[in-house]
C-alpha cells in the first residue's frame, strides 16, 4: 500500500475511534455540551450586572408637594422600588436587616431650603457591601435627582441651575443589557472548555488506561496522533460555539452587528490556541486528574476572570492587567465583545487575531516539539 | 564458530543500561544487558519484581532510549528507527489498552486501521482471529463489558490483525484464569509453530517457563540465565525430594522442614511436600520432626521452578517463628463460617445461586472460579458489605444480617487491589488501620511495633506506601488486616501480580496463622496454591460446581491418559463439563 493511503487509513481510524468515544462517554458529553448549556442559561437568565428593581427607603420628614414631585420621580422609574418611611431610624433598621439596599433622605427643611433658593441637600446612604451595586446605584439616584431637579427647574421657569448640561448616550449597548455582553464572552469560556480540559483529560485518559502504550506501537506517527485527536474536538468545540451563537442570537436576542464570517473564522483561530494549550497538559499530565487540574487552573479559569469576560481589564491593578496579556481567551473575548456589539471594526479585530495567530504557532509548536512517541 | 550462517535474531541486545531518576533516586533497570532472542520460538522472560522485564519490552519496542548498549530488532536499530520497528512488531503491555468504550469490532477496526491492514483482507483476517479467540458471538459487545480473559484475547487478537514478526508479550496471562490461560497459550504456540512468529513474553507464572524454547531469568535488572527450560531443571537433579508422613499434616510438616538447614524451599504439593536442598542430598531432619514416625523421602523430577528458586532465593526465608509466641486462637464450636443457600441477584441476573459451604477453625478454605464466576460476590456477601437477596450467612456466629459489624471485627480482610493509601508512610498507614480497628494506645503500640518486625517493615517505616514494590505493599496490606488479631482472615485474589517469590512468602506466613488456629478464606487464579488449601468450592457463573479436599477433585479427573492430574488439569476438566452439561440442557 501507499504511504498517503495508509496513513489516511491511520487517521480515518484515530478520528472514527475518538468520535465514538466522544459519543459513548457521558463525561465527556457534559464537558462538551452540558456544561456550555448550564452556563449558557446561567449567564443569559440568572447573572446580571445591572441594577434593577432596587428597593430604596425614601424617607420624608415633612411631606409636601415638592417631595411628592420627587418620590414620584422614584416611583416612575424601572430601576427602583421605593418604599416610604417617616424617619431615618426606620430607615436605617430597614438597611441593616437587608430589607432595602439604599436610603434617600429629605429632612424636614427640604422644602424651606428649596423655596428660598438655597442649597437643598438629600442624604443619601447605599449598603456598601457590594460595590459594585452600590456605585451603580448610586449613579442611578444621582441620575433620577437630576432629572427631577432640571423638571423643577423648568416648571419654575427657570434655567437649570447648571452652565453645562450633562446628555448622555450609551453607544453599542444603549440598553445597557449586560447580557448582550456577557453572552458573547461566554462563547470564548466553553470554547476553552472543549478545545483545553477535554482533550487534556481525553489524552490523560489513554495514558491511565493504557491504550496509548499500546497505540504507540503501531505505525502511526506522532503527529498523526496529535491530529487525530486535533480534529474531532475541532469539531465538538466549533459546535459548542455555533450553539452559543444560535442561544445568543435567538433565545437571548444579543445582536450580532459583525459578520458571522469572520465570527467563525476568529473563533476556528482560538479553537486552535486551546486545543494547543489543552495538547500541551496532556504531554506532561497523565492522569485525569491531574490534567483536569492543571487545564482549570491554567485554561478555565483564566478565561473566565482575566480576559474581560465579566471583570474588564481596564480597571484590574497594573499587575493583573500586564498577565490578562498572556490569557489568550482575553483576545477572543474582545474579538466577540467587538463583533456582536459593535460591528466588523477591523483594527481591533485584525490586532487582536495577529495576536491568537502567534499564540497559536506557540502552543502547537511546542506540542510538536514536546509530543514524543516515547514513554521516558 | 559455526561454519554456517546463523539465522538472524528476532531481537538482539548488546550491553544495554537503562536508568530511570526518580526524584533524587536513581534506580537501575537494566545493567549491561547482553542477549538474543532466537527467530521462530518462544522466549519466556522470567524474573521478580524489578528484574527489568517491562523495561526490556519497552525498550525492545522502541518506546524507551537506552542509556548504553545497542538494540537491533529484526536487524533494525530500536533506536534510530523505531517507526520501522514498530511496524514490524506486536506488542501487547502489561494492561492491553482496549477500548472499553468500544465494541470488541470497533476495536478491530481501529488496529487494522492503524496497522494498515488493507479493507479487502480483513474479513478473512477477522474471521480466523475470532475463531481462534473463540469471541465471534462477541463482536458487537463493548470491550469494557468482556470478562477479564476475553479482554486478553481481544487484546491479543488486536496484536495480531496484522501477523506480527516479532510479538512483545508482556505478562499476557496475569489475572487470567485457567481456562483462558490455556487458551492464549494454544493461540501463542500456533502462532509460532505454524507462521513463524517469534515471541518474547514476560510471566509471573513458573509453570508457563515449561511451554517456552528458551527462558531469560532476570532479576535487578541483570541476566542470570539464558537457556532451556529442560536444561534448567536438569541442573537441579538430585536436590529435589518429594516428602511424606502420615503421622503429621502436610502444612505442619512443610512449616517445620522449611526452618531447617539445607532447605532452600518447601511447597505443598498434592498430599506431599516438595523440597528443594542446597546441595546434592537431603539433610537429616527425622531428629526435626519427630512425630513424623514413618516419614518418607523420595526424590522428584526437578521442574524449572526449582531451579528458579534455587537460583534466586538463598534460604526458606520466614519461619512460624514470625507470629508472637502462644498465639493460638481458641477453639470454636461449630464451624466459623457457614453458608446456607445464598443467593444474590442482581435484577434478574444471578451473580450467586444456592451457594453451601462451611469452614471449619484453622482451615484455609480455596474459593476458586473463571472471572465473573461469582466468588467476589460471595466475598462482599460475608464481609457484610452486600446483603444476600436470600439464605443465611454466618461469621464466628453472628448471623450477618443482624450483627454485620460485630462479625467484621472478628475479621480481617485484604482486598484484591491492596487498599493501602499511597501517599502515607507505611507507619501511618499502619496508624490509621490500628485506630480504624479502635486499638487503644498501648495495644496499638504493640501491634504496630509486631508488624514492623514481623513483615521486616521497619527499614522502609518511613517510606509512601505507594513507593513500595509489590511484594512489600502486599506485606504491608497483610499487617494492616492483622492488627487487630482477627481470628478469621478474607484474602481476596492476594497473590495477584506479585512475583513467585513474595507469592512463596505469603504462603508460608498464611499457614503459619492457619496452624495458630486462624480460619482463612481465599480467592485465587494460581492453581498451585490451590493446593495449599484444605478444601476447595469451584464456582462457575454463581453456582458451585465441586466442593472438597484438593485430593479429591483431582481423583475425579484420573484416567488412563492423565494417570497424575494437577489442579489445573482438574478446575478446566470441572469448567468444561459444566459447560458441556449446560449445552445440552439448552
Amino acid at each position: 500500500m501507499k504511504q498517503g493511503a495508509a496513513m489516511r487509513m491511520r487517521l480515518r481510524g484515530m478520528i472514527r475511534k475518538e468520535s465514538l468515544q466522544v459519543l459513548r462517554d457521558p463525561s465527556s458529553i457534559a464537558i462538551a455540551f452540558v456544561m456550555p448549556l448550564v452556563l449558557l442559561l446561567l449567564f443569559g437568565y440568572g447573572v446580571s450586572l445591572d441594577a434593577r428593581y432596587v428597593r430604596i427607603a425614601l424617607v420624608v420628614e415633612q411631606a409636601d408637594a415638592n417631595t411628592a414631585g420627587f418620590t414620584g420621580a422614584f416611583a416612575h422609574s424601572d430601576y427602583f422600588v421605593p418604599q416610604l418611611y417617616n424617619n431615618i431610624q426606620q430607615a436605617e433598621q430597614a438597611l441593616m436587616e437587608h430589607r432595602v439596599d439604599g436610603i434617600v433622605w429629605l429632612r424636614n427643611d427640604f422644602s424651606a431650603r428649596l423655596l428660598t433658593g438655597g442649597a437643598a441637600p438629600i442624604g443619601v446612604f447605599v449598603n456598601g457591601v457590594d460595590a459594585n451595586q452600590s456605585r451603580i446605584t448610586k449613579g442611578y439616584i444621582q441620575g433620577v435627582w437630576q432629572v427631577w431637579l432640571a423638571g423643577y427647574a423648568r416648571e419654575q421657569g427657570q434655567e437649570p441651575a447648571e452652565p453645562v448640561a450633562l446628555e448622555p448616550r450609551v453607544w453599542f449597548n444603549a440598553a445597557l443589557r449586560s447580557r448582550d455582553f456577557l453572552v458573547p464572552g461566554l462563547i470564548a469560556v466553553i470554547m476553552t472548555l472543549t478545545g483545553a480540559m477535554l482533550t487534556s483529560m481525553v489524552v490523560a485518559r489513554e495514558w491511565e488506561r493504557g491504550t496509548m502504550e499500546a497505540l504507540m506501537v503501531t505505525p502511526i506517527r506522532i503527529w498523526e496522533i496529535t491530529l487525530g485527536k486535533l480534529l474531532p474536538y475541532f469539531v465538538l468545540g466549533m459546535g459548542g460555539m455555533l450553539l452559543s451563537v444560535a442561544m445568543a442570537l435567538w433565545l437571548f436576542e444579543v445582536p450580532l452587528r459583525g459578520s458571522f464570517w469572520l465570527l467563525a473564522g476568529s473563533s476556528a483561530l482560538f479553537m486552535l490556541v486551546a486545543l494547543g494549550m489543552g495538547l500541551l497538559i496532556s504531554t506532561v499530565a497523565r492522569s485525569q486528574f491531574v490534567a483536569g487540574q492543571i487545564a482549570l487552573v491554567a485554561t478555565f479559569l483564566p478565561a473566565f476572570i482575566l480576559s474581560g469576560f465579566i471583570f474588564q481589564i481596564g480597571s484590574m491593578p497594573e499587575p493583573v492587567r500586564v498577565i490578562t496579556h498572556i490569557v489568550p481567551a482575553r483576545y477572543f473575548v474582545a474579538i466577540l465583545q467587538t463583533l456582536f456589539m459593535a460591528g466588523d471594526i477591523w483594527p481591533v479585530i485584525a490586532a487582536n487575531s495577529a495576536a491568537l495567530f502567534v499564540m497559536m504557532l506557540l502552543f502547537l509548536g511546542l506540542v510538536r516539539r514536546k509530543a514524543r512517541k516515547r514513554l521516558d | 564458530m559455526h561454519a554456517e550462517m546463523a539465522p538472524l535474531p528476532a531481537l538482539a541486545i548488546d550491553g544495554v543500561s537503562k536508568c530511570f531518576v526518580a526524584g533524587d533516586k536513581r534506580i537501575t533497570a537494566l545493567s549491561e544487558t547482553s542477549l538474543q532472542v532466537q527467530a521462530g520460538k518462544i522466549s519466556g522472560l522470567i524474573g521478580p519484581d524489578g528484574a527489568g522485564k517491562t523495561t526490556l519490552m519497552r525498550l525492545t519496542a522502541g518506546l524507551l532510549l537506552p542509556d548504553s548498549g545497542q538494540i537491533r530488532v529484526l536487524g533494525v536499530d530500536a533506536v534510530s528507527d523505531p517507526l520501522q520497528v514498530q511496524s514490524a512488531v506486536g506488542y501487547m503491555p502489561q494492561r492491553f489498552g482496549l477500548y472499553e468504550d468500544l465494541s470488541v469490532q470497533e476495536n478491530l477496526d481501529l488496529y487494522a486501521d492503524l496497522q494498515g491492514v488493507p479493507k479487502a483482507e480483513r474479513p478473512a483476517r477477522y474471521r480466523e482471529l475470532m475463531q481462534m479467540t473463540a469471541l465471534a458471538p462477541f463482536t458487537r459487545r463493548l470491550a469494557g463489558r468482556l470478562s477479564g480473559g476475553m479482554k486478553q484475547k481481544l487484546g491479543l487478537a488486536c496484536t495480531l490483525v496484522r501477523t506480527p514478526r516479532l510479538l512483545l508479550l508482556d505478562e499476557p496471562t496475569v489475572g487470567v484464569d485457567p481456562v483462558s490461560r490455556r487458551e492464549l497459550w494454544a493461540i501463542i504456540t500456533r502462532l509460532v509453530r505454524q507462521q513463524g512468529v517469534s515471541v518474547l513474553l514476560s510471566t509471573a507464572y513458573l509453570n508457563e517457563a515449561e511451554r517456552c524454547d528458551d527462558v531469560i531469568l532476570m532479576q535487578e535488572g541483570r541476566m542470570l540465565g539464558h537457556d532451556s527450560p529442560k536444561s534448567y531443571s536438569e541442573s537441579m537433579r538430585g536436590r529435589t525430594f518429594h516428602i511424606s508422613s502420615s503421622a503429621l499434616a502436610r502444612r505442619s510438616l512443610q512449616n517445620r522442614v522449611s526452618a531447617l538447614q539445607g532447605i532452600i524451599d518447601a511447597v505443598i504439593e498434592n498430599e506431599k511436600v516438595r523440597v528443594v536442598t542446597s546441595r546434592a542430598e537431603m539433610p537429616a531432619i527425622a531428629s526435626a520432626v519427630p512425630e513424623a514416625t514413618d516419614i518418607r523421602i523420595e526424590p522428584a523430577e526437578p521442574v524449572f521452578e526449582d531451579a528458579f528458586v534455587a537460583r534466586l532465593k538463598s534460604t526458606a526465608a520466614v519461619t512460624g517463628a514470625w507470629l508472637p509466641p502462644g498465639h493460638v486462637v481458641a477453639a470454636a464450636a461449630g464451624p466459623v463460617i457457614q453458608v446456607t443457600d445464598v443467593q444474590r441477584r442482581f435484577g434478574d441476573f444471578y451473580a450467586v445461586r444456592d451457594v453451601s459451604f462451611s469452614v471449619q477453625r484453622g482451615e484455609v478454605f480455596g474459593l476458586l472460579g473463571a472471572n465473573g464466576a461469582g466468588k467476589s460476590t460471595t466475598f462482599r456477601m460475608l464481609c457484610g458489605l452486600l446483603p444476600a437477596s436470600a439464605g443465611e450467612l454466618r461469621v464466628a456466629g453472628r448471623d450477618l444480617r443482624r450483627a454485620a459489624a460485630d462479625a467484621r471485627s472478628r475479621l480481617g480482610y485484604m482486598a484484591q487491589h491492596f487498599s493501602l493509601y499511597v501517599n502515607l508512610t507505611v507507619l501511618e498507614n499502619l496508624n490509621f488501620f490500628a485506630r480504624a480497628y479502635g486499638l487503644d494506645r498501648s495495644r496499638r503500640k504493640r501491634r504496630i511495633a509486631w508488624a514492623l518486625e514481623a513483615f521486616e517493615l521497619a527499614d522502609h517505616a518511613g517510606i509512601d506506601s505507594g513507593d513500595l514494590s509489590l511484594g512489600y505493599k502486599q506485606r504491608l496490606a497483610m499487617a494492616a488486616a492483622l492488627l487487630h488479631e482477627p481470628d478469621i482472615l478474607f484474602l481476596d485474589e492476594p497473590t495477584s501480580g506479585v512475583d513467585p517469590l513474595a507469592r512463596r512468602e505469603f504462603w508460608q506466613r498464611i499457614n503459619a496463622l492457619a496452624e495458630s488456629g486462624v480460619t482463612v478464606l481465599v480467592t485465587t487464579h494460581f492453581m498451585d496454591e490451590a493446593d495449599y488449601c484444605d478444601r476447595l468450592l469451584i464456582m462457575a457463573e454463581g453456582e458451585v460446581l465441586a466442593q472438597g479436599t484438593p485430593a479429591e477433585m483431582k481423583a475425579h479427573f484420573r484416567s488412563e491418559a492423565l494417570p497424575a492430574p494437577t489442579m489445573e488439569d482438574a478446575f478446566i476438566g470441572l469448567i468444561e463439563r459444566h459447560a458441556q452439561n449446560k449445552g445440552v440442557a439448552a
